[in-house]
């Protein structure tokens, strides 16, 4: 075998690791998962029931509670996937196992895609759940749902999420107390220009245009257009993803390669920061 | 097949004419907010300073210092883990600091807190390290009840929790991951810190047959010095950052003219080993 077979597998074992022990843990922390879950179904009930307090015909509540829908499942997926990513190093440290994992000879883009590759299995298969159930709970009709252009546009968007989310990975690195607060301020800002409630149309103008680079508001768009119309995959909502993870993920990589030597640099890469 | 044969990517040549371990005027220093000089201000802590020795093959080296001598800070430099002030080190002739991939394929360690996610099992944890050092689920399957048997552990309790397991076990535990993954370097961190006196010497004695019969080098950190006696060819005391002497501990002894290693400390540095820390020293362990 080749030196850069042997590489490659060698890093494929190590990613592979990653979503093992990720599995591990999901399993070992299942009921805290399903009391989250729970408060996500709960959260998403209390928005989509919004829409049968308007007053509108029965048809343009189904819309708007399917909007409404839309937007808190993909705000959960978006959760999932930062949650998962930006904890890439605050898990270690709480863990205390932070040391061995930066000293193992796994590449770090390896390290974290690995991550993104949990984050958005597990991410999908939480905001499938989430979906059923308030579709059951509610009786939203989807008669025409495009559940597979739908599913297959959040996997497109998943690459800027995930590249985003490096981004932020990077702050836990850099401030051990307060790193994972400062990514929740960014997914919450990522998601207010992204109309995850809203049209963005309704957003002042410098807002609107924040959004425009926001992989969310394409997500947004080609789901909700699909979940509702049934639509397609949109080219106009594919390539800006596509354009923004090609820019994301090396730049989430290049950040935290900056963040990994600023830590070593200041005695941060340990268990107590 | 040994468990703990050189890994596949090591020039076994290279490893045969070059030195181990070569450090040389290595430092580093800790910047931290200086509030009594002023609200902006900083202070600088040397850490580690001007350090410089270098480990034969297969040697065994023992580090003794005070907490905030600089011993976790040396250990951190040479997994990589940190970035130098100043100097150099090189592992097996791969600079420490630059050729980082390389270095973590030789390297592994085990420090003073056994660090495993808690609520996953030995064999968990186990599976997660190795995967870092490319071995599948096919290879530890078997591996890993095979090299817990060997530090002790009994492998029937590989599937409970690290959190149920006592101090001891999960030191075990931390000494068959660092073993799992073939490291030609061996750094540890005070391992026997925190243990009872049966499983210090029963980590003490695996550390010897490790040496004995897989060749590793091994860089032991610690405060104990009757460890350091038993374990190590060369002693060396790291005293505020700064490596006074390394040499065989009969050579120590001869030097200052006394028995133990407690005297040969206090001729040294002019304190008792067990003194009181200033205040610069708890920094230096803080941030080390």
């Amino acid at each position: 075998m080749s030196e850069f077979a042997l590489t490659l597998r060698h890093e494929l074992v190590g990613l592979g690791g990653i979503v093992e022990r990720n599995i591990y843990l999901t399993k070992r922390y299942l009921l805290w998962d399903i009391a989250f879950l729970v408060w996500t179904i709960a959260n998403t009930l209390t928005i989509v029931f919004i829409a049968r307090g308007v007053g509108l015909s029965a048809a343009a509540q189904n819309s708007l509670e399917t909007k409404l829908l839309v937007g808190g499942v993909i705000w959960a997926f978006l959760g999932i996937i930062f949650e998962i990513v930006t904890e890439t190093v605050a898990w270690e440290r709480w863990e205390g196992t932070i040391e061995y994992t930066f000293m193992a000879p796994v590449s770090r883009p390896v390290h974290l895609i690995g991550m993104g590759v949990y984050a958005v299995i597990y991410g999908m298969l939480r905001a499938g759940i989430l979906f059923v159930a308030v579709v059951a709970f509610i009786g939203i009709h989807l008669p025409h749902a495009n559940y597979g252009a739908a599913l297959a546009l959040l996997a497109i968007a998943s690459v800027s999420f995930i590249g985003i989310g490096m981004m932020c990975a990077v702050l836990p690195l850099i401030s051990p107390e307060k790193g994972t607060q400062l990514g929740f301020i960014a997914q919450g800002l990522m998601l207010v220009v992204s109309g995850v409630y809203y049209p963005v149309s309704v957003l002042p103008h410098w807002m609107q245009w924040i959004a425009t680079i926001s992989p969310a508001t394409y997500a947004l768009r080609g789901d909700r257009a699909s979940v509702l119309h049934g639509a397609g995959i949109a080219w106009a909502d594919v390539w800006p993803l596509l354009v923004i993870g090609a820019a994301a993920i090396p730049l989430g990589l290049l950040i935290f390669r900056l963040g990994e030597r600023y830590a070593k640099k200041h005695g941060k890469l340990k268990r107590s920061g | 097949m040994s468990t703990l044969a050189a890994p596949r990517s090591l020039d076994t040549s290279v490893l045969a004419e070059t030195p181990a371990v070569e450090v040389r005027d290595l430092r580093k220093d800790f910047v931290r907010r200086n509030r009594k000089a002023g609200l902006f201000a900083r202070k600088r802590w040397p850490a580690i300073q001007d350090v410089t020795f270098t480990m034969a093959r297969g040697e065994c080296v023992a580090i003794l210092g005070q907490n905030g001598s600089g011993k976790s800070t040396l250990v951190r430099l040479l997994s990589t883990l940190l970035i130098n002030d100043g100097g150099e080190a090189r592992i097996f002739g791969h600079d420490a600091f630059r050729e980082t991939r390389a270095i973590r394929k030789l390297v592994n360690r085990v420090s003073v807190e056994a660090s495993f996610f808690k609520k996953m099992s030995a064999a968990e944890n186990l599976s997660y390290a190795a995967r870092f050092y490319g071995m599948t689920p096919k290879q530890t399957r078997h591996k890993i009840p095979e090299i817990l048997g060997r530090v002790g552990f009994p492998p029937e309790r590989r599937n409970e929790a690290m959190e149920h397991l006592s101090r001891g076990m999960q030191q075990k535990v931390a000494l068959a991951r660092a073993l799992l993954t073939s490291p030609v370097l061996l750094l540890l961190d005070e391992p026997t810190t925190g243990l009872d006196p049966r499983s210090k010497l029963e980590v003490q004695e695996f550390i010897k047959e490790v040496r004995r019969l897989h060749d590793a080098t091994i860089l032991l950190c610690t405060h104990d010095m009757n460890e350091a006696e038993t374990l190590a060819d060369r002693i060396g005391i790291l005293d505020r950052g700064e490596l006074l002497f390394l040499e065989p501990v009969e050579d120590v002894k001869r030097r200052f003219g006394v028995e133990t290693l407690e005297e040969a400390f206090f001729a040294a540095t002019g304190r008792a080993f067990e003194e009181e820390e200033h205040e610069d020293d708890e920094q230096r362990e803080v941030f080390g």
